[in-house]
Parts: C-alpha cells; structure tokens; sequence
C-alpha cells in the first residue's frame, strides 16, 4: 500500500446511482433485552395497482449520488485487523495519555466477552469481517495547521465538492465547522471567537491534549464502554470526532458544524462525538456525512454523548448521506450509530433532528436520558430508503425525573424494494410522575415492493403520567399525482412535493441552511425556495 | 381550440365513452349534461390526461394544434388546459401558494417567460384571491387539507384565476355547494371569461347554468352526445328530467 488513494480507477463506476445517507446507529442493551414480537403495527402495501410507481421509483432511484467521488489526498494508513497492539498503535499515533489507553482496552476487553452483533433489528445484511478492516487512515500532510491556508489543496477541493468550502463559510463567519477526513480531524475554523466566550470546539484527539479533565470526566457518562457491541467496538478504536463544551450561561453565538467523510478504501470510520452545555448554556450542532461509491460495504459506527446540565439546552442535527449502495444493492456504507444524550439537570433540554437518506443499512436510535425534573427530550426524524437500503431507526426516551416529557415524531418514506422500520421505546419511570410522552410515527410507501413498519415499546410505571402513540401509513396516490400534473407540475416534482410535504413537520425543526440541503437531498424543489 | 373526434375511452376493459365528437371554438362555454354515469367526469378526467382510462386509438383531440392525447397531463396543462376537480385532491404540507407558484412557474418556463419569485407571486396571488372573496390566509394554509367542500370549490377557481388557462373544464363544481358559495364560484368564473378563454362546464343540474350561461348545451348519455342545443336545452331537461332522453335514446336505436 503506497499511501495513496487512488479509487477512480478501481471503481469505473456509471454515473447514475442512487442517493445515500448512510447512518449506523447502534442501539443499546435495553433493545437486547425488549421481547421480541413482529410489530404491533406493521405495515406492507403488497398491492400493485398503480402502475407508475415502478416508474416513479425508478426515476428516484436514478438520481445520482452527488457524492461519490474520492479524493487523492495522501494518507496513513495502519495495517488491517483488530487486536490491542493495534488499539495501541491507534493511542500512541494520536499522543494519548495512559487512562486513555486503559479506557480503550478495557472496552476491548468488554468487547471481546460479547456474543456478538445484537441481532433484533429488522435488517439483513453480511456480517463485517473486523479483522479485514484498517481501523486508521490520516491525511498525512495533517500536522497542525494554524490556518486555511496550511490546508491541503486537495483537501479543500474535497470539501468544496462537498459543498462545505471552509474558506467561505470561515469568512462569512455563520458556521464553525469542524471537518473529520477519515479518521482526523482536519481544520477547524471560528476557534477564536469561540475562545472569547470560553466555548470549546475542536477534535476529539484535540481535547484530549487540551482538556484532558473535560474528556475524563464525560466520555462514557452517557454511552458506557459496554453499551452494546458497536459502542464498545468504537471505545477501543475511535479515532477522531469533536469535542463541544459550552460553560455556564453560555449561547453558543453560532452553530456548530462537523462533516463527516469516509475516504479511505477498506476503512472504517469510528468517529466519537461528546458535547456538553454547563448549566444554562445552549447549543446548536449540526452534522453532515458523506462517502465515495465502493463496490463493498464500509463500516461506520460512531457515538455520540450530549450532557446537558441545568437548564441547558443542546440541538442535534444530522443530515446523513452516506453512500447507499447501487440499486442491485452492492455496495453501500453499514452505519451502526449510537447517540444518546443526558438531560442531567433540571429543566434541560436535548433535540435530536436527523434526515436519513443514506447508508446501505442503518441502525440508529438517538436517545434521551430524562433524569433531571422537567427536562424535555425530542426527536424528529426523517427516514428515507430506496432500491435495497434498509433502515431500523428511532429512539428511546427514558423517563427517569418527574414532569419529565417527550415528542417524537418520525417520517419514513420506502422506495423501490427497500425496507424501514422504526423502533421506539417510551419508558416512564416510578418516580417520574407527571410524566408526558408523545409520538407520531407516518409511514410513505412509494410503489409496490417496499415495506414500513412500526415497532412501538411503551412501558409506563406510574400512573400519573401519560403516554401517547400515533401511527399512520399511507402512500403516494395516483390522484395526487395526478392533481399536481394537471396544474403542470411534473410526476417527479410532484413526487417531491408530496414527500416533501409529508416531511414539513420534521424540515421545519431543522435549521434553515440544513433544511434547504435536507430538501434538495429529497429532490425536493418547492420547501425553501422562499427568500 | 378544441376539436374531439370519435373520443372511445375505458377502464379495466368497461367501455365508458363511446364516440365522442366535440367542437369548442375560443371564447365559448359548453355545458356538458347527463345523468349518472353517461361519462361526464370520465370526459373531463380523460381530457387531462388522467392515465387510469385507456383510450382507443382512432380517437382524436386536437388543442390549439396539439394532438392532445400525446401529452402527458403536466403538458397538457402547460399548453393552457385546465380542469377544476369534482373532488380536489389534498397534500399536507404544501401551502397552497407555494403550490400554485410551482404551478404558474412550471406553465411560464414552458413558455419561455422568466420565473416569479416569491414576491412578485405573492401579488398575482392576492389579487387573483379577491375574485373568489378568499380571505388572506388560504394562501397558507396546506393544499385543500381541512377545507371545507365549498371551499375547495373556490380554491379551484382560484387556481384557475392564476393559471389562466385558455381552457377550462369544470368538472361538477356545482355539487355540494350552497348557494352563496355557488354564487361566489359562479361570479369568479364569470369574470374569468374572455374572447380567448373557453369553458366546458360539466354539472348535473341546470342551477349552476342560471349563473355561468353557456352558449351552447350537449348532453352526454351512456358515452356519447345524445343531443345538443342552447341554453334552453338545459331548461328543457330540468322540466323533463332525464327520462325524456332515455326515451328518446331507446326509441332512436
């Protein structure tokens, strides 16, 4: 291996392919331990009556993966395989003091006594070989840079491609983005103005270095080493993510921003995100993915930590594209994700927002710890499959203080054969009285082949709270379709326009530079076109 | 501007309309009558291009100089067609003007003309929203989600007022109303007409037809034009009531 990344070559692929978020939450012990029964409220369309749908997923399934180039940027990469001289090697490349090297193996240990992947999500796939994966790969040219300018060419072409373009967003200063290349992270711009209000935004390997304490004291507070086996893959071998801290009383003046970019062949990404707001701080992050076209599956399982303390507030937002696969499915990003976050204080509050279009399979259900009283978790979601993709997504909101309430509201739309369920779990404990909890989960079918599926777990300990659960599957109908041509609109802008509009809830909680993307990523033209 | 010729169509193999012959000169207003099932809404429905109905291939419709049965129904309303739906369809999510500015923009860069940004859309809208005395917040409020029957009503005609289509088909958009919304659509169709703009109004009951006065009456049984006429035709048949043209029709064959 020369270092050099030279994928065009190896993968001639056509043009036309399919859009992709990939996401791989992983999930936690407590789904290991939830019955498993087919879903409460499972639905299939199987009928086949409209005989445009097989068109209309056929046109969106050849819109073209806007992504799937890859970069000729120099890296290092360390040899396959997975053992503690590699987790090791991983520590010592990134100049880690020795707890956290203790940390790591002893989440290997953990790693190594589990049974295996959890195997009640409602996805078919290969399992990865993680012995046949390099679970390091660094932009050589990376030492410190001070400036843009010390920045790889190549590199910032990548994130122009992406549409990032630091150099831009540096200057018009509304955006601090923190960009992970493979498995470090590359530039980070905005720092000093944040200095001034003594927030921290910087890498993962970063805060280690600088906030040593701060990493200590939090890493593994929310999502334990032993959560489940992809967490626990991910505590030995994480490599790179960001670190967010907000102190007391802070508004973080702009919002956050980390893009995500698996490059590398035959890597994995483990990038591993915390965030904390001190008391009465608040927060916005926002989080983009994107990765090349592969013919095999590439590995992805992060984690994401989020404590909010007293009357803090922290906003998630992740737009993920991850590559998907081609439509026979060949191909395709395995994202295995573990978010969870930590309402520790009175009166906090954490929103996750995600849009899923991505990934070959997806398993994600960012979550919310609800200890303090009156703390507020929410989730909005976005989930869309086509060709072969498949998706168990959704969340869990564990009601731990009382006055303690929930929202969820989830959005699937399946296309071509593709397959989506979401998973939630509303769980109100005895002390946490006068709880309330809301879902609302839609399902979009568009043609014949596909299927959405709801699986709902609700377990309620007192009896002064309330729970509620609402459920709707419905499809693209010809008289939709229909209704919009005969006023001009084509059948593809139509189709965009109906799911748009059944997404609006979700876009709506997004902020508005990531709904516009949100909205183009759907092929969506209408949303946002205001102003 | 629109000549039908021997118009067959059906669905899942039932025939429905069974030769219909059709001309439409600019300017002037055809109310189609007929009892239940003659194929009324199946001719307004086939004329744009509805894809559920196949359609023989000896039929011809020529509009404007279009073979109108080539197109696609998003075509055909960009050439200037336009059909008022007896059940207008709901989407949740979608302002109505955010709807109907897609609409107008997709018809102008058919032709040529530069897209309206929100802004100048916004004008078109709230002037064209007068005609049907619609208050300001409909152009806000989803696509036909939670209208009531009469108000979808006139949010057809209001898309009608901002598309200005050089034909417009009023699929029953008498039905269901009462007569303060019958007379609200009514008067916007009305000011609607023009010297280029002509109408197929398509109703079951000669009322609506005290309001929009048409030039000329056919009426539609079992799928084909039994019998054309004037506007007293329509006065004749609510007199009569539709038996007289069963009779007819029977004693004809």
């Amino acid at each position: 291996m020369d270092g050099l990344i030279r994928d065009d070559d190896l993968f001639a692929t056509p043009s036309k392919r399919p859009p992709g978020v990939y996401l791989f939450v992983i999930t936690t012990a407590e789904y290991d331990q939830m019955p498993q029964r087919d879903g409460l409220e499972t639905a299939k369309y199987e009928g086949s009556r409209v005989e445009r749908s097989n068109r209309e997923a056929e046109a969106l399934a050849n819109r073209e993966y806007k992504h799937g180039w890859t970069s000729d940027i120099e890296s290092e990469t360390i040899p396959k395989g997975l053992n503690e001289d590699i987790i090791r090697l991983i520590s010592e490349k990134k100049g880690e003091p020795a707890w956290m090297l203790e940390w790591r193996l002893k989440a290997y240990q953990r790693f190594l006594t589990m049974p295996g992947e959890p195997t009640w999500a409602k996805v078919r796939y290969e399992s990865p070989d993680l012995q046949d994966i390099s679970y390091y790969s660094a932009p050589k040219k990376k030492a410190k840079l001070k400036s843009m300018d010390e920045v790889d060419p190549d590199l910032v072409a990548t994130f122009e491609k992406l549409g990032i373009n630091i150099e831009e967003q540096k200057r018009l200063a509304n955006v601090a983005v923190d960009a992970v290349f493979d498995s470090v992270s590359v530039a980070t711009t905005h720092k000093d103005i944040l200095a001034k209000r003594g927030i921290i935004f910087c890498s993962f390997s970063e805060a280690l270095r600088e906030h040593p304490e701060l990493v200590r004291k939090y890493i593994g507070s929310v999502v334990p080493q032993g959560d489940n086996y992809y967490a626990a893959l991910n505590s030995a071998v994480f490599s790179d993510g960001s670190f967010v801290y907000i102190p007391k009383g802070v508004k973080c003046p702009m919002d956050l921003s980390t893009y995500f970019r698996i490059n590398a062949a035959d890597t994995g990404q483990f990038e591993r995100t915390l965030i904390v707001a001190d008391e009465g701080a608040e927060v916005s992050y926002l989080e983009g993915c994107t990765a090349p076209m592969r013919d095999e599956n590439q590995l992805h399982a992060a984690v994401v930590e989020i404590v909010a303390h007293k009357n803090a507030t922290v906003r998630y937002s992740t737009v993920q594209n991850w590559y998907a696969g081609d439509k026979d499915g060949k191909g395709g990003i395995y994202n295995f994700v573990t978010k969870r976050g930590k309402c520790q204080g009175d009166h906090s509050r954490i929103s996750w927002t995600q849009v899923e279009t991505g990934s070959a399979i997806t398993w994600k259900y960012p979550s919310c710890i609800l200890q303090g009283d009156y703390s507020v978790g929410e989730f909005y979601s976005v989930a869309l499959t086509n060709n072969l993709q498949q998706a168990d997504t959704g969340t869990k909101m564990l009601h731990l203080g009382r006055n303690t309430s929930s929202t969820v509201i989830s959005k699937t739309i399946s296309a071509g054969r593709s397959d989506s369920s979401y998973r939630g779990l509303i769980r109100v404990n005895p002390k946490a009285e006068n709880s309330r909890s809301y879902t609302q989960c839609d399902s979009l079918l568009i043609g014949s082949e596909c299927g959405a599926h709801t699986f709902p777990y609700i377990d309620v300990r007192n009896s002064s709270s309330s729970v509620e659960h609402e459920a709707s599957t419905s499809k693209i109908s010809e008289d939709q379709l229909f209704y919009c041509q005969s006023r001009g609109i084509g059948q593809e802008d139509a189709i965009s326009m109906v799911v748009n509009g059944f997404c609006k809830e979700v876009f709506d909680h997004l902020p508005m530079e990531f709904a516009v993307e949100a909205t183009k990523l759907l092929s969506l033209s209408l949303e946002g076109s205001v102003g | 501007m629109l000549e039908i010729r021997n118009l067959k169509a059906s669905v899942d193999g039932n025939p429905i309309l069974q030769g219909i012959d059709l001309s439409v000169q600019a300017g002037e207003v055809h109310a189609i009558m007929g009892p239940n099932g003659s194929g009324k809404s199946t001719l307004a429905q086939v004329l744009a291009g509805h894809q559920a109905y196949e359609v023989d291939g000896a039929s011809r419709v020529s509009f404007l100089g279009d073979d109108l049965l080539e197109l696609p129904a998003e075509e055909r309303a960009r050439a200037g067609l336009f059909l008022a739906f007896q059940y207008p369809v709901e989407i949740a999510g979608i302002t109505n003007a955010s709807f109907l500015q897609a609409a107008l923009n997709e018809t102008r860069k058919s032709r040529g003309l530069e897209e309206l940004d929100s802004f100048d859309f916004r004008e078109v809208l709230e002037e064209k929203m007068k005609l049907v005395e619609m208050k300001a917040d409909f152009a806000d409020r989803f696509v036909n989600y939670g209208f009531s029957g009469g108000e979808k009503k006139r949010n057809e005609i209001l898309q009608l007022a901002v598309l200005e289509p050089r034909l417009a088909i009023l699929d029953e958009t008498d039905s269901g109303l009462d007569i303060d919304a019958l007379r609200i659509v009514a008067n916007g169709v009305n000011k609607l007409r023009s010297p280029n703009r002509s109408f197929i109004v398509v109703t079951h009951y000669q009322r609506l037809l005290d309001y929009i006065v048409p030039d000329y009456v056919h009426i539609l049984y079992k799928g084909r034009i039994v019998k054309s006429g004037t506007k007293d035709l329509a006065l004749e048949l609510e007199e009569k009531g539709y038996d007289w043209i069963r009779e007819e029709t029977a004693a004809a064959l």
